[in-house]
């Protein structure tokens, strides 16, 4: 009895490691374990069950995403795994690590400001540029090349960049 | 070979699912008509990116109406083989895209609905549709936005847009009050606490729908009267019209996939 929990908690932790690689296609840098969106892992009897939650209601790197996790665990030599799209509770920026968010500056995308009220209906953010750091930033578009992102431009260094929206 | 149309067993929570599920789908397609037209590139990807949300949303619901139900049907039944009598959604949404202010009249007039309803559905007893709402209402956050900052653009732009814009609240007006009405099978749901009543949301709606119009310098129609039908399958004639493209793969080649 013992044994066989620690072997499913021991699968449960290889699986996790094996899927937690996989990455955001639209945002290569970001895994799917730094945007929050691998939620859970579960093993009955060795097989894997991976929960997954879509960032926006839409978005189309999802199908992608269960595909590339399946691929992922079979390679890791578990057969046949499920992956499943849970909406509850809804997915938050919040979840995002500081990882993630540190490599997402990097790449030239501004991370989502914590605490922002998104509710504001002409709300004034304070975005930094992931160029030059400067703030003296505005939008230019609510919306921009995929659903979790919006387009932007530094006034400072006059380079547009995108910002990751705070949701 | 053509494919024939479904049949739908509505129980009040199937029609409920649906009749949402159809507003997001056909406002999320009359949208899509704009990728490619749109008057500037960011533009273009603003309304593509909220029909690509509302699609999200329609797909939610369509596959929990399949659940509910229990039958043989899925999402891709529901959207592709349903004749326009058995569409469920807003006159609203259904409306042509026409110019620019008329795409974002009905935007705003729908998304300043949505986004409170959503809000108020997530404290829904049916745990599916208070997950749902809780993803949408996010969404619908931006597309208020979106379209309360086009409104003021439009509005307090030049005298053209002003008179455009106008002209294409005048002619939507009619359409609103569908989105605040109740009849029997949905008064039930209410009752059990699985649906909100709209109507305790028009003193909102109103507020931030007169609020705006007001700093865009747009008159609120004082006309009251108001047109409805959709909900039980009685459409304007641009239904058919959009259905007609949006079907024709599924109808034309019964079951092709990619």
């Amino acid at each position: 009895m013992v044994n066989h929990v620690t072997r499913d908690m021991e699968l449960r932790q290889r699986a996790w490691d094996a899927a937690a690689q996989v990455v955001d296609p639209e945002i290569p840098v970001l895994t799917i374990a730094d945007l929050g969106v691998l939620r859970d892992i579960s093993v009955h009897d060795g097989e894997i069950e991976v929960a997954i939650t879509p960032t926006y209601s839409g978005c189309p790197a999802m199908n992608m995403i269960a595909v590339e996790i399946e691929v992922a665990l079979e390679r890791a030599g578990f057969r046949k795994p499920t992956v499943r799209t849970v909406l509850s509770p809804a997915w938050t920026t919040d979840w995002m690590s500081d990882d993630g968010r540190r490599k997402l500056k990097e790449y030239g995308i501004a991370p989502p400001q914590a605490g922002r009220g998104r509710r504001a209906l002409f709300g004034v953010e304070e975005v930094a540029c992931p160029q030059c750091g400067s703030t003296d930033t505005e939008t230019l578009s609510e919306f921009g090349s995929t659903s979790c992102k919006a387009l932007w431009r530094c006034k400072s260094c006059r380079e547009p960049f995108d910002y990751f929206k705070c949701h | 070979m053509t494919a024939a149309s479904i049949t739908v067993s509505e129980t009040p929570l199937v029609l409920y699912a649906l009749r949402r599920a159809d507003d997001a789908l056909i406002l999320g397609h009359r949208l899509s008509e704009w990728c490619g037209h749109a008057p500037m590139l960011e533009e273009d990807m603003a309304l593509a990116n909220m029909g690509l949300d509302l699609l999200g949303q329609a797909r939610e619901l369509y596959a929990y109406a399949a659940k509910v139900e229990g039958k043989n049907n899925t999402e891709d039944t529901f959207a592709y083989l349903r004749d326009v009598r058995q569409y469920r959604n807003l006159l609203l949404v259904e409306q042509k895209n026409g110019d620019f202010a008329r795409t974002m009249v009905r935007q705003f007039f729908y998304s300043a609905f949505a986004d409170l309803y959503w809000r108020a559905m997530m404290t829904s007893r049916d745990a599916t549709l208070a997950a749902i709402a809780a993803k949408s209402e996010k969404e619908s956050a931006y597309h208020l936005r979106h379209s309360s900052e086009w409104m003021m653009r439009l509005g307090d732009g030049t005298e053209e847009s002003h008179r455009r814009a106008q002209a294409a609240i005048d002619d939507h007006w009619a359409f609103t009050g569908e989105m605040f009405t109740v009849d029997a099978s949905e008064r039930g749901l209410i009752d059990a606490g699985i649906a909100i009543d709209p109507e305790r949301l028009r003193p909102q709606w109103l507020k931030i729908v007169s609020g705006v119009l007001g700093e865009a310098t747009l008159a609120r129609p004082a006309n009251d009267w108001m047109q409805k039908g959709g909900r039980i399958g009685h459409h304007t004639e641009h239904l058919g019209h959009l259905l007609s493209e949006l079907q024709s793969m599924q109808r034309s080649f019964p079951g092709a996939t990619w």
